[in-house]
């Protein structure tokens, strides 16, 4: 009964959306203001149908009901409840639906904060995540039904991937949908300013926090996701830019480059139309990742189970959402005017450059994801661009923004003075220095050269605000009362820069310093990695609650006695007849020891893999950093969203 | 002028969206080999150039940090010694040290070994992951890839009468 009550909610929410993609722009247009508020009800509405059908679905995941096909096909009963729970989303249906849940929400939540917006405005932006919502509503009600039932049901159902039971996935797809769905609402703004023909200040402050909402949440969400393939697949690396992880750094880096140049948007009115497109091509690559990720024109190692009919559907969606919008853009963008010149060296310039190369790093990595499927459109063979062509193109193209990037906000707006800038940054510049020459003593020229950026970026950062604060040329106090009044997105966005350089350490550091070690042990044997000596204890039988598994104990040992253990395990999940790897990891922090075991030879014993990774763990403690910074950019004053109508207010007050 | 500037971002799409059409048609599961059919690239890396390749011969990527090449080395050393077939070896960012220690290990089933440290010849051969394997017929052209560890089955049906036996 509940999963009929699901399906009969999303029905509805099907109708409503169609209602809220018309009615408020035929008000907007002619001046009708009830048909206009129509569209915040509605919104709200919908968001409520869709945590109705959500929970019917979670309530057939957590009481086993198999006669829902698609927990059937998906779930378990001996599994634990939080992978039940967690299974909801762990499939194409279930994905969707979360999805669909998580696009509701962002539309309430215009309807409800965006009570300072222009009512035309606000209308038209409804109507627009309404269009979008139709989209998936009908995509889920006809192809990929959540709720469909299967008579007779199953004993049991057919499990869930096991490399998915894992609390770091299954968090993984609900702050990922969080981002790429965030994005739609920069999208809906950038529609309906299209529509409006006007694109102000107060337009571009609107755009930001969804913005920057939406990327806190695609940054934590990749970062997870990278942090599991880490501990996970078992192979000690972190990115594999493949197809599936591409198709959610397509829209970060324009999701970046939109941030950066909404600022220039709003304070300079400078690059508008460009901002504009920017909000399309976000939103139109997190589409373009779902269609690539669930049609099965790519291969991947975890795209979900793929049909071509559902293809041609998501390709449908695409070209209306995009194709329109983008021919909106082409008739109306001309008439928007362009900004207030501005010489190279300036913010502005600075953030132009920004957005060049993200933009431009985007369409390589969007080269190299499609470039196989161009081949085979051309019936001219299979190609698979592996990681040699991305790191060989993205790197060398993403250096000259890691250089730009301290530089930028030392620049003034309009016109800048690089040497200036330049002599103000003299102990970022030293760090970098001292910090490449530091490497360079190794004899790894790539790696002094990354880390000579990442000393740059994050001294640059510090630098940028002892400037704010006038530390050292200032009393205290005066630093003091400078940095409680600093607004909070330069705070914000120097503790995401601060993310970068943590970050581009992390990266130079695992991939140039890594050790690796490959042998065969048996219990008693020895080896030596990065100045540790382990010792090979033994493998043990585990039982788990849906697995059996073979653990592994590796005794790190310091001045011959052990001092910490690693258990790596190989799992077998029965139901699926699945084998996991397990890694061990021990983290200093500055290092992982990380350990996975293979297969038992009966000669020369169990193969151990060991690796000796430094600064891996600062990747991810980087990237929560850049996500930490866009949530206090987030709480910037002049972001809060009723920040236009207390201004209007302030002088009546005075 | 300025409008056309403002049509080139659906005009890109456009041109996008007819791909993504034409690609929804495709098989994804069809073997990857852009090569085949084609002669060996031109590549040169220490130890191994195209010039050096005589074929039949097979093509093996390996790389001592890989664990399915351990499982396929037996199949490699069995096709060298006991089939007499040719195999040039290509060490994929790997250390010539590392390369050679897990050949002292294992045995060395290939006639010349090509150390590619930074990748580069892994490029030319397009490769996507270790270990894959290439054969060549006796003019020196790619007949057939095979992708990830060799298995006897592979080898039965596949390879061995690519190379004509």
């Amino acid at each position: 009964m509940t999963a009929e009550l699901g399906n009969f909610a999303l029905a509805l929410a099907l109708g409503l959306a169609l209602l809220q993609a018309v009615l408020p722009l035929y008000g907007a247009a002619r001046g009708r203001p009830a048909l206009m508020e129509l569209a915040r009800h509605t919104a709200l509405g919908q968001f409520l149908l869709a945590a109705i059908a959500f929970g019917a679905l979670t309530r057939a995941y957590v009481y086993s009901d198999f006669s829902v096909s698609a927990v059937a096909q998906n779930s378990h009963s001996l599994k634990p409840l939080l992978y039940r729970l967690t299974g909801v989303w762990g499939n194409h249906e279930g994905s969707l639906l979360l999805w669909i849940l998580i696009l509701t929400l962002f539309g309430a939540m215009v309807a409800v904060f965006g009570s300072g917006l222009r009512k035309t405005l606000q209308a038209r932006v409804l109507a627009v995540q309404a269009m979008i919502g139709s989209g998936f509503l009908a995509f889920t009600l006809l192809t990929s039904n959540p709720f469909a039932r299967v008579w007779p049901p199953p004993l049991d159902g057919a499990g869930l991937n096991p490399l998915l039971q894992d609390p770091g996935l299954a968090f993984h797809p609900p702050l990922l949908y969080f981002g790429y769905v965030g994005l739609s609402v920069a999208f809906s703004f950038a529609v309906a300013a299209l529509l409006e023909g006007r694109v102000d200040r107060a337009w571009a402050r609107w755009v930001r926090p969804w913005t920057l909402a939406a990327w806190a949440g695609l940054t934590a969400g990749i970062a997870l996701g990278s942090w599991w393939a880490y501990y996970e697949l078992g192979w000690g690396g972190f990115w594999f830019w493949d197809p599936v992880e591409n198709a959610s750094f397509m829209p970060w880096l324009a999701a970046t480059a939109l941030l950066h140049s909404a600022i220039a948007a709003e304070r300079r009115q400078a690059l508008r139309s460009w901002t504009v497109l920017l909000a399309i091509v976000a939103f139109s690559l997190s589409l373009l990742g779902t269609f690539l990720v669930r049609s099965g024109v790519l291969t991947s190692v975890h795209a979900f189970a793929t049909d071509p009919e559902r293809g041609v559907f998501i390709l449908l969606l695409l070209g209306i959402a995009t194709g329109g919008a983008l021919a909106l853009y082409a008739w109306r963008a001309p008439a928007l005017g362009t900004g207030v010149p501005f010489r190279p060296v300036s913010r502005e310039g600075a953030l132009l450059l920004n957005n060049l190369v993200l933009v431009t790093a985007c369409a390589t990595v969007l080269l190299g994801t499609l470039y196989p499927l161009f081949l085979d459109a051309f019936d001219a063979g299979k190609v698979s661009v592996g990681p040699p062509y991305f790191t060989a193109t993205f790197v060398p193209l993403i250096a000259p923004a890691l250089v730009a990037m301290a530089i930028g906000p030392m620049l003034a707006w309009k016109r800048g003075d690089l040497a200036g800038a330049l002599g103000r940054l003299w102990l970022a510049a030293l760090g970098a220095a001292l910090a490449a020459g530091a490497t360079l003593a190794y004899g790894e020229t790539l790696a002094a050269l990354g880390l000579g950026a990442a000393a740059w970026i994050g001294l640059g950062a510090l630098v940028e605000w002892s400037e704010r604060l006038r530390l050292g040329r200032a009393p205290a106090g005066e630093a003091w009362r400078r940095a409680r009044s600093m607004p909070r997105a330069a705070w914000g966005g120097g503790l995401a820069h601060l993310g970068v350089a943590i970050v581009v350490a992390g990266i130079t550091a695992s991939q140039c310093f890594q050790s690796e070690l490959i042998l065969a042990m048996k219990p008693g044997d020895r080896a030596q990695i990065a100045g540790y000596a382990i010792r090979f204890d033994g493998v043990s039988e585990v039982q788990g609650p849906n697995y059996r598994a073979e653990r592994a104990m590796l005794s790190v040992l310091r001045d011959g006695a052990p001092a910490a253990v690693l258990t790596p395990e190989r799992r077998f999940y029965p139901v699926e007849r699945q084998h996991t790897t397990e890694a061990a990891i021990r983290t200093t922090l500055f290092a992982d020891l990380y350990a996975v075991i293979g297969e038992e030879d009966a000669q020369a014993g169990r193969t151990v893999r060991l690796y000796h990774n430094p600064l891996v763990p600062w990747i991810w403690i980087g990237a929560i950093v850049m996500a930490f910074g866009a949530l206090i950019s987030l709480s910037d004053r002049r972001l809060r969203l009723a920040a236009p109508a207390r201004r209007r207010r302030q002088p009546a007050a005075a | 002028m300025r409008r056309l500037l403002f049509l080139l971002p659906l005009a890109v799409f456009a041109a996008l969206g007819a791909y993504l059409y034409v690609g929804l048609g495709g098989d994804p599961s069809r073997v990857p080999s852009p090569l085949v059919g084609r002669p060996a690239p031109v590549f040169a890396v220490d130890g191994l150039a195209t010039a050096d390749l005589e074929g039949p011969a097979l093509v093996n990527i390996f790389a001592s940090w890989c664990v399915p090449c351990r499982a396929e080395h037996p199949l490699l050393t069995h096709l060298a010694e006991e089939e007499g077939v040719v195999i040039y070896g290509v060490a994929y960012k790997d250390k010539p040290e590392a390369a050679n220690a897990f050949l002292a290990e294992l045995g060395n089933p290939y006639r010349r070994i090509g150390f590619d440290e930074d990748g580069r010849a892994g490029v030319e051969w397009g490769v996507t992951g270790v270990p894959e394997t290439f054969v060549l017929d006796a003019e020196g052209t790619v007949v057939f890839k095979h992708t990830g560890p060799l298995t006897a089955d592979a080898v039965r049906r596949d390879l061995l009468p690519a190379l004509g036996r």
